[in-house]
Protein backbone atom coordinates (compact mmCIF):
# COMPACT_ATOMS: atom_id res chain seq x y z
CA UNK A 1 0.00 0.00 0.00
CA UNK A 2 1.43 3.45 -0.88
CA UNK A 3 2.42 5.76 1.91
CA UNK A 4 -0.65 7.79 2.75
CA UNK A 5 1.30 11.04 3.19
CA UNK A 6 2.61 11.00 -0.34
CA UNK A 7 -0.33 9.55 -2.21
CA UNK A 8 -3.31 11.44 -0.81
CA UNK A 9 -3.94 15.14 -0.23
CA UNK A 10 -3.85 16.05 3.44
CA UNK A 11 -7.15 15.80 5.25
CA UNK A 12 -8.93 18.99 6.24
CA UNK A 13 -7.64 20.13 9.51
CA UNK A 14 -5.82 20.90 11.53
CA UNK A 15 -7.28 18.64 14.16
CA UNK A 16 -5.07 20.24 16.76
CA UNK A 17 -6.19 21.70 20.04
CA UNK A 18 -7.93 18.44 20.83
CA UNK A 19 -6.43 15.19 22.00
CA UNK A 20 -7.01 11.72 20.63
CA UNK A 21 -9.61 9.82 22.61
CA UNK A 22 -9.62 6.25 23.84
CA UNK A 23 -12.64 4.00 24.01
CA UNK A 24 -13.61 1.24 26.39
CA UNK A 25 -16.41 -1.27 25.83
CA UNK A 26 -17.27 -3.05 29.07
CA UNK A 27 -19.38 -6.19 29.09
CA UNK A 28 -21.77 -4.69 26.51
CA UNK A 29 -25.00 -6.55 25.84
CA UNK A 30 -27.90 -5.52 23.66
CA UNK A 31 -31.21 -7.25 23.06
CA UNK A 32 -34.06 -6.34 20.74
CA UNK A 33 -37.02 -8.08 22.36
CA UNK A 34 -35.93 -11.65 22.89
CA UNK A 35 -33.19 -11.43 20.28
CA UNK A 36 -29.78 -10.91 21.87
CA UNK A 37 -27.53 -9.11 19.36
CA UNK A 38 -24.51 -8.39 21.55
CA UNK A 39 -23.50 -10.78 24.32
CA UNK A 40 -21.16 -9.27 26.90
CA UNK A 41 -18.55 -7.70 24.65
CA UNK A 42 -15.45 -6.10 26.15
CA UNK A 43 -12.50 -4.47 24.43
CA UNK A 44 -10.50 -1.28 24.46
CA UNK A 45 -9.38 1.04 21.69
CA UNK A 46 -6.33 3.13 22.51
CA UNK A 47 -6.08 6.82 21.57
CA UNK A 48 -4.98 7.26 17.97
CA UNK A 49 -5.46 3.59 17.14
CA UNK A 50 -7.17 2.10 14.10
CA UNK A 51 -9.38 -0.72 15.31
CA UNK A 52 -11.04 -2.80 12.62
CA UNK A 53 -14.12 -4.77 13.60
CA UNK A 54 -14.91 -7.66 11.29
CA UNK A 55 -17.58 -10.29 11.30
CA UNK A 56 -20.29 -11.89 9.21
CA UNK A 57 -23.42 -9.94 8.28
CA UNK A 58 -25.86 -9.74 11.18
CA UNK A 59 -23.22 -10.33 13.83
CA UNK A 60 -23.94 -7.00 15.54
CA UNK A 61 -21.09 -4.80 14.24
CA UNK A 62 -23.27 -1.85 13.22
CA UNK A 63 -25.28 -2.11 16.45
CA UNK A 64 -22.03 -1.88 18.38
CA UNK A 65 -21.03 1.26 16.44
CA UNK A 66 -24.41 2.81 17.26
CA UNK A 67 -23.70 2.27 20.96
CA UNK A 68 -20.44 4.17 20.59
CA UNK A 69 -22.20 7.26 19.18
CA UNK A 70 -25.11 6.95 21.60
CA UNK A 71 -27.75 6.06 19.00
CA UNK A 72 -28.52 2.83 20.87
CA UNK A 73 -28.61 2.33 24.61
CA UNK A 74 -27.11 -0.85 26.07
CA UNK A 75 -29.23 -3.50 27.74
CA UNK A 76 -26.26 -4.16 30.03
CA UNK A 77 -22.68 -2.95 30.27
CA UNK A 78 -21.43 0.35 28.92
CA UNK A 79 -19.24 2.16 26.45
CA UNK A 80 -16.99 4.97 27.64
CA UNK A 81 -15.07 7.48 25.54
CA UNK A 82 -12.23 9.01 27.53
CA UNK A 83 -14.10 7.94 30.65
CA UNK A 84 -17.36 9.60 29.52
CA UNK A 85 -20.46 7.46 29.11
CA UNK A 86 -21.29 7.21 25.39
CA UNK A 87 -25.00 6.92 26.23
CA UNK A 88 -24.97 10.40 27.78
CA UNK A 89 -25.87 13.05 25.15
CA UNK A 90 -23.41 15.45 26.81
CA UNK A 91 -20.55 13.22 25.66
CA UNK A 92 -21.30 14.31 22.08
CA UNK A 93 -20.82 17.92 23.25
CA UNK A 94 -17.41 17.12 24.72
CA UNK A 95 -16.01 14.67 22.15
CA UNK A 96 -16.17 15.33 18.42
CA UNK A 97 -17.09 12.07 16.75
CA UNK A 98 -18.26 11.25 13.27
CA UNK A 99 -19.97 8.16 11.95
CA UNK A 100 -19.82 7.26 8.28
CA UNK A 101 -23.06 5.35 7.78
CA UNK A 102 -23.19 2.27 5.61
CA UNK A 103 -25.75 3.83 3.24
CA UNK A 104 -24.28 7.32 3.54
CA UNK A 105 -27.24 8.91 5.37
CA UNK A 106 -26.82 12.07 3.30
CA UNK A 107 -29.41 14.82 3.69
CA UNK A 108 -31.42 14.33 0.52
CA UNK A 109 -32.84 17.84 0.49
CA UNK A 110 -29.36 19.43 0.53
CA UNK A 111 -26.72 19.56 -2.19
CA UNK A 112 -23.42 17.74 -1.66
CA UNK A 113 -21.77 21.06 -0.74
CA UNK A 114 -24.47 21.90 1.81
CA UNK A 115 -24.29 18.38 3.26
CA UNK A 116 -20.64 18.99 4.04
CA UNK A 117 -21.15 22.58 5.20
CA UNK A 118 -24.00 21.76 7.58
CA UNK A 119 -21.84 20.79 10.58
CA UNK A 120 -19.50 23.81 10.57
CA UNK A 121 -22.43 26.14 9.88
CA UNK A 122 -24.58 24.75 12.69
CA UNK A 123 -21.70 24.84 15.16
CA UNK A 124 -20.41 28.20 13.85
CA UNK A 125 -16.91 26.81 13.43
CA UNK A 126 -15.85 29.30 10.77
CA UNK A 127 -17.07 32.08 8.52
CA UNK A 128 -18.60 31.11 5.19
CA UNK A 129 -15.26 31.59 3.35
CA UNK A 130 -13.50 29.31 5.87
CA UNK A 131 -16.27 26.74 5.59
CA UNK A 132 -15.99 26.82 1.81
CA UNK A 133 -12.27 26.16 2.05
CA UNK A 134 -12.75 23.19 4.40
CA UNK A 135 -15.55 21.73 2.28
CA UNK A 136 -13.66 22.07 -1.00
CA UNK A 137 -10.56 20.43 0.52
CA UNK A 138 -12.62 17.49 1.75
CA UNK A 139 -14.26 17.17 -1.66
CA UNK A 140 -10.85 17.30 -3.32
CA UNK A 141 -9.50 14.48 -1.13
CA UNK A 142 -12.38 12.26 -2.20
CA UNK A 143 -12.22 13.42 -5.88
CA UNK A 144 -15.68 14.92 -5.61
CA UNK A 145 -15.14 18.57 -6.64
CA UNK A 146 -17.35 18.13 -9.70
CA UNK A 147 -20.21 16.82 -7.59
CA UNK A 148 -20.33 19.78 -5.19
CA UNK A 149 -23.59 21.19 -6.51
CA UNK A 150 -25.26 17.84 -7.20
CA UNK A 151 -28.10 16.52 -5.10
CA UNK A 152 -27.61 13.14 -3.34
CA UNK A 153 -30.27 11.58 -5.59
CA UNK A 154 -28.00 12.24 -8.59
CA UNK A 155 -25.07 10.27 -7.12
CA UNK A 156 -24.09 6.64 -7.51
CA UNK A 157 -23.84 4.40 -4.43
CA UNK A 158 -20.06 4.71 -4.35
CA UNK A 159 -20.18 8.50 -4.69
CA UNK A 160 -22.68 8.73 -1.85
CA UNK A 161 -20.29 6.78 0.33
CA UNK A 162 -17.42 9.12 -0.58
CA UNK A 163 -19.57 12.18 0.18
CA UNK A 164 -20.42 10.66 3.57
CA UNK A 165 -16.70 10.25 4.31
CA UNK A 166 -16.01 13.80 3.10
CA UNK A 167 -18.77 15.06 5.41
CA UNK A 168 -17.15 13.25 8.33
CA UNK A 169 -13.73 14.72 7.44
CA UNK A 170 -15.14 18.26 7.56
CA UNK A 171 -16.17 17.60 11.17
CA UNK A 172 -12.48 17.13 12.08
CA UNK A 173 -13.40 14.42 14.59
CA UNK A 174 -11.40 13.03 17.49
CA UNK A 175 -13.15 9.70 17.04
CA UNK A 176 -14.06 8.49 13.57
CA UNK A 177 -16.35 5.52 13.04
CA UNK A 178 -16.79 3.89 9.67
CA UNK A 179 -19.58 1.45 8.88
CA UNK A 180 -18.48 -0.54 5.83
CA UNK A 181 -16.54 2.36 4.27
CA UNK A 182 -15.33 0.42 1.25
CA UNK A 183 -18.48 -1.46 0.28
CA UNK A 184 -19.81 -0.45 -3.16
CA UNK A 185 -16.46 1.15 -4.05
CA UNK A 186 -14.12 0.14 -6.85
CA UNK A 187 -10.70 -1.28 -5.79
CA UNK A 188 -8.80 1.98 -6.37
CA UNK A 189 -11.30 4.04 -4.39
CA UNK A 190 -11.28 1.38 -1.65
CA UNK A 191 -7.52 1.78 -1.34
CA UNK A 192 -7.91 5.57 -1.34
CA UNK A 193 -10.36 5.34 1.54
CA UNK A 194 -7.98 3.05 3.42
CA UNK A 195 -5.22 5.61 2.82
CA UNK A 196 -7.40 8.42 4.15
CA UNK A 197 -8.19 6.46 7.30
CA UNK A 198 -4.49 5.79 7.80
CA UNK A 199 -3.59 9.43 7.03
CA UNK A 200 -5.97 10.70 9.70
CA UNK A 201 -4.21 8.49 12.19
CA UNK A 202 -0.68 9.40 11.08
CA UNK A 203 -1.19 13.15 10.82
CA UNK A 204 -3.84 13.92 13.40
CA UNK A 205 -3.92 10.88 15.71
CA UNK A 206 -7.64 10.43 15.08
CA UNK A 207 -8.92 7.30 16.78
CA UNK A 208 -10.75 5.17 14.22
CA UNK A 209 -13.09 2.22 14.48
CA UNK A 210 -13.77 0.61 11.14
CA UNK A 211 -16.49 -1.96 10.64
CA UNK A 212 -15.65 -3.82 7.48
CA UNK A 213 -15.66 -7.11 5.62
CA UNK A 214 -12.64 -5.94 3.67
CA UNK A 215 -9.79 -8.25 4.66
CA UNK A 216 -7.20 -6.24 2.70
CA UNK A 217 -8.24 -3.05 4.47
CA UNK A 218 -7.95 -4.75 7.86
CA UNK A 219 -4.53 -6.22 7.10
CA UNK A 220 -3.33 -3.00 5.49
CA UNK A 221 -4.18 -0.33 8.04
CA UNK A 222 -5.45 -1.90 11.28
CA UNK A 223 -3.46 -1.65 14.48
CA UNK A 224 -5.75 -4.25 15.99
CA UNK A 225 -8.61 -6.33 14.71
CA UNK A 226 -11.64 -7.73 16.48
CA UNK A 227 -13.87 -10.39 14.99
CA UNK A 228 -17.49 -10.50 16.07
CA UNK A 229 -19.50 -13.66 15.50
CA UNK A 230 -22.96 -14.38 16.85
CA UNK A 231 -22.81 -11.34 19.13
CA UNK A 232 -19.50 -12.43 20.74
CA UNK A 233 -15.98 -11.19 20.22
CA UNK A 234 -14.20 -14.35 19.06
CA UNK A 235 -10.87 -12.76 18.18
CA UNK A 236 -8.96 -9.73 19.41
CA UNK A 237 -5.42 -9.17 18.27
CA UNK A 238 -3.06 -7.48 15.86
CA UNK A 239 -3.63 -7.46 12.12
CA UNK A 240 -0.58 -9.72 11.76
CA UNK A 241 -2.34 -12.42 13.81
CA UNK A 242 -4.94 -12.66 11.06
CA UNK A 243 -2.50 -13.55 8.29
CA UNK A 244 -2.43 -17.14 9.47
CA UNK A 245 -5.36 -17.66 11.80
CA UNK A 246 -5.37 -20.83 13.85
CA UNK A 247 -9.10 -20.99 14.43
CA UNK A 248 -10.77 -22.81 11.46
CA UNK A 249 -13.94 -20.67 11.78
CA UNK A 250 -11.91 -17.46 11.48
CA UNK A 251 -9.88 -19.01 8.66
CA UNK A 252 -13.11 -19.85 6.84
CA UNK A 253 -14.44 -16.31 7.40
CA UNK A 254 -11.28 -14.57 6.22
CA UNK A 255 -10.24 -16.90 3.40
CA UNK A 256 -13.32 -18.65 2.07
CA UNK A 257 -12.57 -20.85 -0.94
CA UNK A 258 -15.09 -21.36 -3.69
CA UNK A 259 -15.99 -25.04 -3.65
CA UNK A 260 -17.99 -25.86 -6.77
CA UNK A 261 -18.01 -29.59 -6.05
CA UNK A 262 -19.47 -29.22 -2.59
CA UNK A 263 -21.11 -25.76 -2.40
CA UNK A 264 -21.93 -24.32 1.02
CA UNK A 265 -25.61 -23.77 0.33
CA UNK A 266 -25.99 -27.48 -0.43
CA UNK A 267 -24.22 -28.32 2.83
CA UNK A 268 -26.78 -26.11 4.59
CA UNK A 269 -29.65 -27.84 2.77
CA UNK A 270 -28.37 -31.20 3.96
CA UNK B 1 -53.54 -3.16 26.48
CA UNK B 2 -50.68 -2.86 23.99
CA UNK B 3 -52.70 -0.29 22.01
CA UNK B 4 -53.20 1.79 25.17
CA UNK B 5 -49.50 1.61 25.98
CA UNK B 6 -48.65 2.75 22.44
CA UNK B 7 -51.03 5.73 22.77
CA UNK B 8 -49.52 6.70 26.13
CA UNK B 9 -46.03 6.28 24.69
CA UNK B 10 -47.01 8.54 21.77
CA UNK B 11 -48.36 11.22 24.10
CA UNK B 12 -45.23 10.99 26.25
CA UNK B 13 -42.82 11.29 23.35
CA UNK B 14 -44.82 14.20 21.88
CA UNK B 15 -44.65 16.09 25.19
CA UNK B 16 -40.92 15.35 25.45
CA UNK B 17 -40.44 16.70 21.94
CA UNK B 18 -42.39 19.84 22.89
CA UNK B 19 -40.13 20.44 25.89
CA UNK B 20 -36.99 19.82 23.84
CA UNK B 21 -38.19 22.16 21.07
CA UNK B 22 -39.16 24.82 23.62
CA UNK B 23 -35.63 24.75 25.03
CA UNK B 24 -34.34 25.84 21.60
CA UNK B 25 -36.51 28.98 21.36
CA UNK B 26 -33.41 31.17 21.92
CA UNK B 27 -31.87 29.65 18.77
CA UNK B 28 -34.71 31.03 16.62
CA UNK B 29 -32.97 34.24 15.49
CA UNK B 30 -30.10 32.09 14.19
CA UNK B 31 -32.58 30.00 12.24
CA UNK B 32 -34.29 32.94 10.57
CA UNK B 33 -33.78 31.46 7.10
CA UNK B 34 -35.45 28.19 8.10
CA UNK B 35 -38.30 30.10 9.77
CA UNK B 36 -38.97 32.06 6.58
CA UNK B 37 -38.82 28.87 4.51
CA UNK B 38 -41.36 27.20 6.81
CA UNK B 39 -43.59 30.30 6.79
CA UNK B 40 -43.57 30.08 3.01
CA UNK B 41 -44.44 26.36 3.02
CA UNK B 42 -47.06 26.58 5.75
CA UNK B 43 -48.56 29.95 4.84
CA UNK B 44 -48.07 30.87 1.22
CA UNK B 45 -48.52 27.45 -0.35
CA UNK B 46 -51.64 26.73 1.73
CA UNK B 47 -53.24 30.10 0.93
CA UNK B 48 -54.90 29.29 -2.45
CA UNK B 49 -56.70 26.20 -1.18
CA UNK B 50 -57.74 28.03 2.01
CA UNK B 51 -59.18 30.87 -0.08
CA UNK B 52 -61.09 28.57 -2.45
CA UNK B 53 -62.53 26.43 0.32
CA UNK B 54 -63.45 29.36 2.56
CA UNK B 55 -65.24 31.10 -0.30
CA UNK B 56 -67.46 28.10 -0.87
CA UNK B 57 -68.00 27.46 2.84
CA UNK B 58 -69.22 31.04 3.25
CA UNK B 59 -71.35 30.66 0.13
CA UNK B 60 -72.97 27.39 1.27
CA UNK B 61 -73.52 28.79 4.74
CA UNK B 62 -75.37 31.80 3.30
CA UNK B 63 -77.35 29.57 0.97
CA UNK B 64 -78.42 27.13 3.68
CA UNK B 65 -79.16 29.94 6.14
CA UNK B 66 -81.22 31.81 3.54
CA UNK B 67 -83.17 28.65 2.70
CA UNK B 68 -83.92 27.87 6.36
CA UNK B 69 -84.52 31.40 7.58
CA UNK B 70 -86.78 32.62 4.78
CA UNK B 71 -89.74 30.89 6.44
CA UNK B 72 -89.17 32.84 9.65
CA UNK B 73 -88.59 36.20 8.02
CA UNK B 74 -85.08 36.27 9.48
CA UNK B 75 -83.13 36.53 6.24
CA UNK B 76 -81.56 39.84 7.30
CA UNK B 77 -79.55 37.97 9.94
CA UNK B 78 -77.68 35.89 7.38
CA UNK B 79 -74.69 38.24 7.63
CA UNK B 80 -74.53 37.75 11.38
CA UNK B 81 -74.84 33.98 11.07
CA UNK B 82 -72.15 33.66 8.40
CA UNK B 83 -69.88 36.11 10.23
CA UNK B 84 -70.09 34.39 13.60
CA UNK B 85 -69.92 30.86 12.19
CA UNK B 86 -66.84 31.61 10.11
CA UNK B 87 -65.00 33.57 12.80
CA UNK B 88 -65.73 31.38 15.80
CA UNK B 89 -65.84 27.90 14.29
CA UNK B 90 -65.61 27.17 10.59
CA UNK B 91 -62.67 29.45 9.75
CA UNK B 92 -60.21 27.98 12.27
CA UNK B 93 -61.47 24.40 11.95
CA UNK B 94 -61.37 24.38 8.13
CA UNK B 95 -57.92 25.97 8.06
CA UNK B 96 -56.73 23.36 10.58
CA UNK B 97 -58.15 20.51 8.48
CA UNK B 98 -56.51 21.90 5.35
CA UNK B 99 -53.26 22.37 7.25
CA UNK B 100 -53.38 18.72 8.28
CA UNK B 101 -53.83 17.53 4.70
CA UNK B 102 -51.51 20.01 3.04
CA UNK B 103 -48.72 20.58 5.58
CA UNK B 104 -49.06 18.00 8.39
CA UNK B 105 -48.89 15.07 5.99
CA UNK B 106 -45.85 16.58 4.24
CA UNK B 107 -44.06 17.13 7.57
CA UNK B 108 -44.77 13.57 8.71
CA UNK B 109 -43.60 12.15 5.35
CA UNK B 110 -40.41 14.22 5.30
CA UNK B 111 -39.38 13.49 8.88
CA UNK B 112 -40.36 9.81 8.65
CA UNK B 113 -38.28 9.44 5.51
CA UNK B 114 -35.34 11.24 7.18
CA UNK B 115 -35.66 8.84 10.10
CA UNK B 116 -35.92 5.70 7.97
CA UNK B 117 -32.95 6.72 5.80
CA UNK B 118 -30.84 7.53 8.91
CA UNK B 119 -30.65 11.28 8.25
CA UNK B 120 -31.95 11.90 11.77
CA UNK B 121 -29.28 9.57 13.19
CA UNK B 122 -26.68 11.50 11.18
CA UNK B 123 -27.90 14.78 12.73
CA UNK B 124 -27.68 13.28 16.22
CA UNK B 125 -24.11 12.06 15.67
CA UNK B 126 -23.25 15.56 14.36
CA UNK B 127 -24.61 16.94 17.64
CA UNK B 128 -27.30 18.88 15.76
CA UNK B 129 -30.53 18.26 17.72
CA UNK B 130 -33.43 17.45 15.34
CA UNK B 131 -35.78 19.30 17.73
CA UNK B 132 -33.77 22.47 17.12
CA UNK B 133 -33.26 22.20 13.38
CA UNK B 134 -36.45 20.45 12.24
CA UNK B 135 -39.14 21.06 14.87
CA UNK B 136 -38.60 24.50 16.37
CA UNK B 137 -38.73 26.49 13.09
CA UNK B 138 -41.91 24.64 12.04
CA UNK B 139 -43.66 25.33 15.36
CA UNK B 140 -42.69 29.00 15.23
CA UNK B 141 -43.80 29.27 11.59
CA UNK B 142 -47.21 27.73 12.24
CA UNK B 143 -47.77 30.13 15.16
CA UNK B 144 -47.01 33.04 12.83
CA UNK B 145 -49.03 31.75 9.87
CA UNK B 146 -52.21 30.35 11.45
CA UNK B 147 -53.70 33.75 12.38
CA UNK B 148 -52.93 35.08 8.90
CA UNK B 149 -54.55 32.08 7.19
CA UNK B 150 -57.56 32.21 9.51
CA UNK B 151 -58.15 35.95 8.98
CA UNK B 152 -57.95 35.42 5.21
CA UNK B 153 -60.33 32.42 5.48
CA UNK B 154 -62.79 34.53 7.49
CA UNK B 155 -62.66 37.46 5.06
CA UNK B 156 -63.04 35.29 1.96
CA UNK B 157 -65.86 33.29 3.61
CA UNK B 158 -67.72 36.46 4.57
CA UNK B 159 -67.42 37.81 1.02
CA UNK B 160 -68.49 34.45 -0.43
CA UNK B 161 -71.58 34.61 1.76
CA UNK B 162 -72.26 38.23 0.73
CA UNK B 163 -72.06 37.39 -2.98
CA UNK B 164 -74.40 34.41 -2.66
CA UNK B 165 -76.83 36.30 -0.39
CA UNK B 166 -77.02 39.07 -2.99
CA UNK B 167 -77.12 36.91 -6.12
CA UNK B 168 -79.56 34.20 -4.97
CA UNK B 169 -83.10 35.13 -5.92
CA UNK B 170 -84.90 33.74 -2.85
CA UNK B 171 -82.45 35.48 -0.46
CA UNK B 172 -81.56 38.71 -2.26
CA UNK B 173 -79.87 40.56 0.62
CA UNK B 174 -77.90 43.66 -0.25
CA UNK B 175 -74.19 43.42 0.72
CA UNK B 176 -74.44 46.59 2.78
CA UNK B 177 -77.33 45.10 4.82
CA UNK B 178 -75.45 41.79 5.06
CA UNK B 179 -72.33 43.44 6.49
CA UNK B 180 -74.36 45.81 8.66
CA UNK B 181 -75.98 42.93 10.58
CA UNK B 182 -72.58 41.24 10.75
CA UNK B 183 -71.05 44.37 12.34
CA UNK B 184 -73.96 44.79 14.76
CA UNK B 185 -73.83 41.21 16.03
CA UNK B 186 -70.13 40.44 16.03
CA UNK B 187 -67.56 41.55 18.56
CA UNK B 188 -63.79 41.67 18.22
CA UNK B 189 -63.73 38.92 20.84
CA UNK B 190 -65.44 36.52 18.39
CA UNK B 191 -62.63 36.94 15.87
CA UNK B 192 -60.02 36.73 18.62
CA UNK B 193 -61.49 33.48 19.97
CA UNK B 194 -61.27 32.01 16.48
CA UNK B 195 -57.64 33.06 16.19
CA UNK B 196 -56.79 31.49 19.56
CA UNK B 197 -58.42 28.27 18.39
CA UNK B 198 -56.46 28.38 15.14
CA UNK B 199 -53.18 28.83 17.03
CA UNK B 200 -53.95 25.85 19.30
CA UNK B 201 -54.96 23.65 16.35
CA UNK B 202 -51.97 24.61 14.20
CA UNK B 203 -49.46 24.12 17.01
CA UNK B 204 -51.00 20.74 17.90
CA UNK B 205 -51.02 19.53 14.29
CA UNK B 206 -47.38 20.42 13.60
CA UNK B 207 -46.21 19.01 16.95
CA UNK B 208 -48.07 15.71 16.44
CA UNK B 209 -46.92 15.33 12.84
CA UNK B 210 -43.28 16.06 13.80
CA UNK B 211 -43.46 13.59 16.67
CA UNK B 212 -44.98 10.81 14.56
CA UNK B 213 -42.46 11.44 11.77
CA UNK B 214 -39.46 11.40 14.11
CA UNK B 215 -40.63 8.23 15.86
CA UNK B 216 -41.01 6.22 12.67
CA UNK B 217 -39.12 2.93 12.59
CA UNK B 218 -38.72 0.42 9.80
CA UNK B 219 -38.72 0.81 6.04
CA UNK B 220 -40.54 2.69 3.26
CA UNK B 221 -43.89 1.09 4.12
CA UNK B 222 -43.72 2.70 7.58
CA UNK B 223 -43.34 6.13 5.97
CA UNK B 224 -46.79 5.77 4.41
CA UNK B 225 -48.21 4.40 7.64
CA UNK B 226 -46.72 7.34 9.57
CA UNK B 227 -48.40 9.83 7.22
CA UNK B 228 -51.77 8.12 7.61
CA UNK B 229 -51.37 8.01 11.39
CA UNK B 230 -50.33 11.67 11.52
CA UNK B 231 -53.39 12.78 9.51
CA UNK B 232 -55.84 10.66 11.50
CA UNK B 233 -54.42 11.72 14.88
CA UNK B 234 -54.38 15.38 13.80
CA UNK B 235 -58.03 15.28 12.68
CA UNK B 236 -59.10 13.69 15.95
CA UNK B 237 -56.99 16.21 17.85
CA UNK B 238 -58.64 19.15 16.05
CA UNK B 239 -62.14 18.03 17.01
CA UNK B 240 -61.22 17.15 20.61
CA UNK B 241 -59.33 20.43 21.11
CA UNK B 242 -62.20 22.29 19.44
CA UNK B 243 -64.59 21.24 22.19
CA UNK B 244 -62.23 22.06 25.05
CA UNK B 245 -60.97 25.37 23.63
CA UNK B 246 -64.54 26.48 22.81
CA UNK B 247 -65.62 25.64 26.35
CA UNK B 248 -62.60 27.38 27.84
CA UNK B 249 -63.20 30.53 25.82
CA UNK B 250 -66.92 30.81 26.69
Amino acid sequence: MPTPDTETPSAPGPMDGTHAVGLKVEDLSKSFGKFEVLKGISFEVKPGEIFVLMGPSGSGKSVLLKHVVGLELPTAGRVTIDGLDAADPMTREKVRMALVFQAGALFNSLSVYDNLALYPREHRLAKESGIREKVMRALQILSLEAAAQKMPSELSGGMRKRVAIARALVMEPQLMLYDEPTSELDPVMSVTIAEIIATLKEQYRVTSIVVSHDRDLALGIADRVGILMGGKLVHLGSAADLRQPKDPIIEEFLNPKIDLKNPRFKKLEN
Amino acid sequence: MNQLLRILEGIGSTLQLLLRAASYVPSLPRQFGRLIEQCYLIGYTTLPIVAILSFFIGSVLALQAGYSMQNFGAKQFIGALVGLSMARELGPVMVAILLTGRVGSAIAAELASMKVYQEIDALVTMNIPPARMLVMPRLAAVLLMMPVLTIIANLVGWFGGAIVANATSFISIDPSAYFATMRQTMKFEDVLNGLVKAEVFGFGIVLVCCSIGLNTRGGPREIGAAVTRAVVVSLILILVLDYFVTKALM
